[in-house]
C-alpha cells in the first residue's frame, strides 16, 4: 500500500514541475515572438488596414510593401554594401586569427605570453569606445568613405576574442600529429596549411559565422565611417529609413523585415557554428 | 613503457644546432604575427594615443588642432551634470542588469536544464533576439511602446484593463530608462542563458544527483551545488554585461536620442553628440578616453577580485 501511494505521489511531484516549467517557457517564448510577429503581420497589412486592425493577422496578406521595397535600386545597393563588408571582415578575421592563433597554440619564443596578453586587450573594451579615436585616424588615412574602412576597423576589433577561441580550438588538436609531421620533414608553415587548418575546419566555420553576424549587424563603424549613401549597409540604411518613413508604420515594417530575414536564416542554418564558437570564447575567457 | 619515442633534449639541442630550421621557426613566428600586431596598433593603440593628445585641445576637427588647453576638456567633462547623468543611467543599466537580467537567465538556463524535451526548440527561440540587429529590435521597440494604443501594442494591452491611461513610455522621464532596460533584456537575456546551458553540460550529472542523495532539496542543490560549479560562466557573463552596460549606444541612440531631456542619456550618446554632431572632437576625444579609463579600471578590478578557485577544474 505504501509503496504505491509514494509511487502515485512521485509522479504527481515529477508531472506538476514539468507542467509549469512548459508554462514559464512557453510564456517568455511567447514575450520574444510577439513583438517579431507583430512587425512581420504589420508589413503584409495596407496603410489602411494598418490604421483599423494594427494587431490581427493580416488577411489577405498584401505584398505590396514588400515589392515596393524590393524594388528600390538603393535598398539593393546597401545590401551589396553589407555583403562586401560582411565577406571581407570574415575573410580578414579568418587569416588573421588563424594565423595568429597557430603561433600562440603551437609554437614557443620568448615573450609570448606578453605578446599574448597584448592582443587579447581588446576584451576589455567594446568598440564604441575606441571608436571616436578610430575615427580620428581613418580620417588622417583619407579613408573615410570608403568600404575598405569598415573592413578594417571591423577586423581590427575581432582579433582579440576570435583569436582566443581559436587559440582553443588549435590547442585542442594532439601534439602527436605535430610530431609526426615534422619527423616527416614538414615544416611549421606545412603543418599548419596542410594539417592544422583541414583539422579545423568547424572551428573556423564558427569563428566565421560568428564574425558573419557581428559585421552584418554592425551599426556603429558604417555610421561613424561612411557618409555618402551610396556606401551605407543596411542596418545604416534600416535606420534612416525608420527615420524617413515613420508615418509610414507598413512600409517601415517591410524594410526591417527584410533586412532581417537574411541573417534569421542564416541563424537557423548556421546555430550550432554560432553557438559553439559564442560558448567556446565565453568559457575560455 | 619507459623508452621514449624521441629524445626530447636531443631533439632540442639538435634543433638550437641546426640553426636553418631554428630561422625558419623564428621567421614563420614573424611572419605570423605581424598582420594582427599591425591591425591592432593601426587601429586599436595608435587611435587611442592619438585621441590622448587631441583630447588636449579645444579642436572642431577643422584644420590642425593649435588651441592647446591642457587638461580642461577632462575638467569640463567630470563638472557637466549631463555626462553625470549618463554615468550614472549606464550604473542603473549594470546593477539592473546584474540583479535582474542575469538572475533571470540563469533560472531559465536550470529550468531548460540539461534534458528537457523541447531544450533545443526552447534555446532557439531565446537567443534569436541576440541576432537580429540592434537597428531593427529599436525600430521594432518604438512601435510597440507607441503611446497611441492603436499603434502601440503595450498600450493596446493595457487600455484593456479598466482604468488605465496610455502611457507615454519613450516619452516619459520617469519611464524611459525602465523601458530601454525591458528592450535590452528581451535582447540579451538570451545570450546568458546560451552560455549557462553551456555551463550546465560540463557540469556532471552525478554531482548533483550525489547532492540530492545526501539529503539536500532541489533548492539546496542549486544553491550550493549548481551555481558554485557555474563560476567561471557566471563571471564570463558578469564582464559581459557590465562591459555592454557601460558602453550602450545602438539601442538608445535609435529609441531615445538620450531623450526626453537627457533622460536617457548614457556615456556613448554623450560622446556621439559632442564629437559627430556637434563636432567637437577635442571634447569628444576626451569623453571617449573616460570610458575607456572607466572599462579598463573596471576589468582589471574584476580580474583581480574574481579569480575564485575553479571547482569544476579540478574535479
Amino acid at each position: 500500500m505504501a509503496t504505491v501511494y509514494t509511487l502515485k505521489r512521485n509522479t504527481i511531484k515529477k508531472k506538476l514541475p514539468r507542467f509549469f516549467q512548459y508554462l514559464v517557457l512557453s510564456f517568455i517564448s511567447l514575450i520574444i515572438l510577439v513583438p517579431i510577429v507583430i512587425m512581420v503581420f504589420g508589413a503584409l497589412k495596407t496603410r489602411g488596414e494598418m490604421f483599423t486592425h494594427p494587431y490581427t493577422i493580416p488577411n489577405p496578406p498584401d505584398w505590396e510593401n514588400y515589392a515596393q521595397i524590393l524594388q528600390t535600386p538603393s535598398f539593393w545597393n546597401m545590401l551589396g554594401n553589407s555583403l562586401i563588408t560582411m565577406v571581407g571582415s570574415t575573410v580578414g578575421v579568418l587569416i588573421v586569427c588563424s594565423l595568429a592563433s597557430f603561433v600562440f597554440a603551437r609554437m614557443q619564443f620568448r615573450g609570448k605570453g606578453l605578446a599574448f596578453n597584448f592582443l587579447t586587450l581588446g576584451l576589455m573594451f567594446p568598440i564604441t569606445v575606441a571608436i571616436m579615436p578610430v575615427y580620428l585616424v581613418v580620417r588622417q588615412m583619407q579613408l573615410i568613405d570608403s568600404l575598405l574602412a569598415v573592413i578594417l576597423v571591423q577586423t581590427a576589433f575581432g582579433i582579440s576574442q576570435n583569436m582566443l577561441i581559436l587559440r582553443g580550438f588549435f590547442t585542442s588538436i594532439p601534439m602527436e600529429l605535430q610530431d609526426a609531421s615534422y619527423i616527416d620533414g614538414c615544416s611549421a608553415f606545412g603543418f599548419f596549411w596542410r594539417i592544422l587548418l583541414p583539422l579545423a575546419r568547424p572551428s573556423l566555420a564558427a569563428i566565421g559565422a560568428l564574425t558573419m553576424i557581428v559585421s552584418w549587424n554592425d551599426l556603429l563603424t558604417p555610421l561613424i565611417l561612411l557618409n555618402r549613401d551610396t556606401l551605407w549597409t543596411l542596418p545604416l540604411g534600416t535606420m534612416q529609413f525608420q527615420g524617413q518613413y515613420s508615418s509610414d508604420l507598413a512600409l517601415t515594417a517591410a524594410f526591417v523585415t527584410i533586412s532581417a530575414l537574411p541573417v534569421i536564416i542564416f541563424y537557423l542554418l548556421a546555430e550550432r557554428q554560432i553557438v559553439s564558437g559564442l560558448t567556446a570564447g565565453a568559457l575560455k575567457g | 613503457m619507459n623508452i621514449p619515442l624521441v629524445n626530447r633534449d636531443l631533439l632540442k639541442r639538435q634543433q638550437r644546432n641546426s640553426s636553418p630550421r631554428r630561422a625558419q621557426d623564428r621567421m614563420t613566428i614573424f611572419l605570423f604575427l605581424l598582420p594582427a600586431f599591425v591591425f591592432f596598433l593601426l587601429f586599436i593603440i595608435y587611435p587611442i594615443i592619438r585621441a590622448g593628445y587631441f583630447s588636449l585641445f579645444n579642436w572642431n576637427g577643422m584644420g590642425p588642432a593649435t588651441n592647446f588647453i591642457g587638461l580642461n576638456n577632462y575638467k569640463q567633462i567630470l563638472t557637466d551634470q549631463v555626462f553625470m547623468k549618463g554615468v550614472g543611467n549606464c550604473l542603473l543599466i549594470v546593477v539592473l542588469s546584474l540583479a535582474v537580467q542575469l538572475p533571470l537567465a540563469l533560472m531559465l538556463a536550470i529550468m531548460v536544464g540539461r534534458d528537457l524535451p523541447g531544450r533545443a526548440f526552447f534555446r532557439t527561440i531565446f537567443f534569436m533576439p541576440y541576432v537580429i540587429s540592434e537597428v531593427i529590435t529599436a525600430i521594432i521597440w518604438i512601435s510597440l511602446f507607441s503611446p497611441d494604443p492603436d499603434r502601440g501594442f503595450i498600450n493596446a494591452l493595457l487600455v484593456l484593463i479598466p482604468g488605465v491611461q496610455p502611457q507615454n513610455f519613450l516619452g516619459d522621464m520617469n519611464q524611459v530608462m525602465a523601458c530601454v532596460f525591458i528592450v535590452l533584456t528581451w535582447k540579451y537575456f538570451g545570450l546568458h542563458m546560451l552560455l549557462y546551458l553551456a555551463g550546465l553540460q560540463n557540469i556532471p550529472k552525478e554531482i548533483e544527483e550525489a547532492a540530492m542523495i545526501d539529503g539536500a532539496n532541489r533548492w539546496q542543490t542549486i544553491r550550493n551545488v549548481t551555481i558554485p560549479l557555474l563560476g567561471s560562466t557566471i563571471r564570463t557573463t558578469i564582464q559581459l554585461s557590465v562591459l555592454g552596460s557601460l558602453t550602450q549606444f545602438n539601442l538608445v541612440w535609435i529609441m531615445t536620442t538620450g531623450g526626453p531631456a537627457n533622460a536617457s542619456e548614457v556615456m556613448a550618446t554623450y560622446m556621439y553628440r559632442y564629437a559627430f554632431i556637434r563636432f567637437q572632437l577635442g571634447y569628444g576625444s576626451a569623453v571617449a578616453l573616460v570610458m575607456l579609463a572607466i572599462c579598463l579600471i573596471f576589468s582589471v578590478m574584476f580580474l583581480r577580485l574574481a579569480r575564485q578557485p575553479d571547482y569544476l577544474g579540478s574535479i
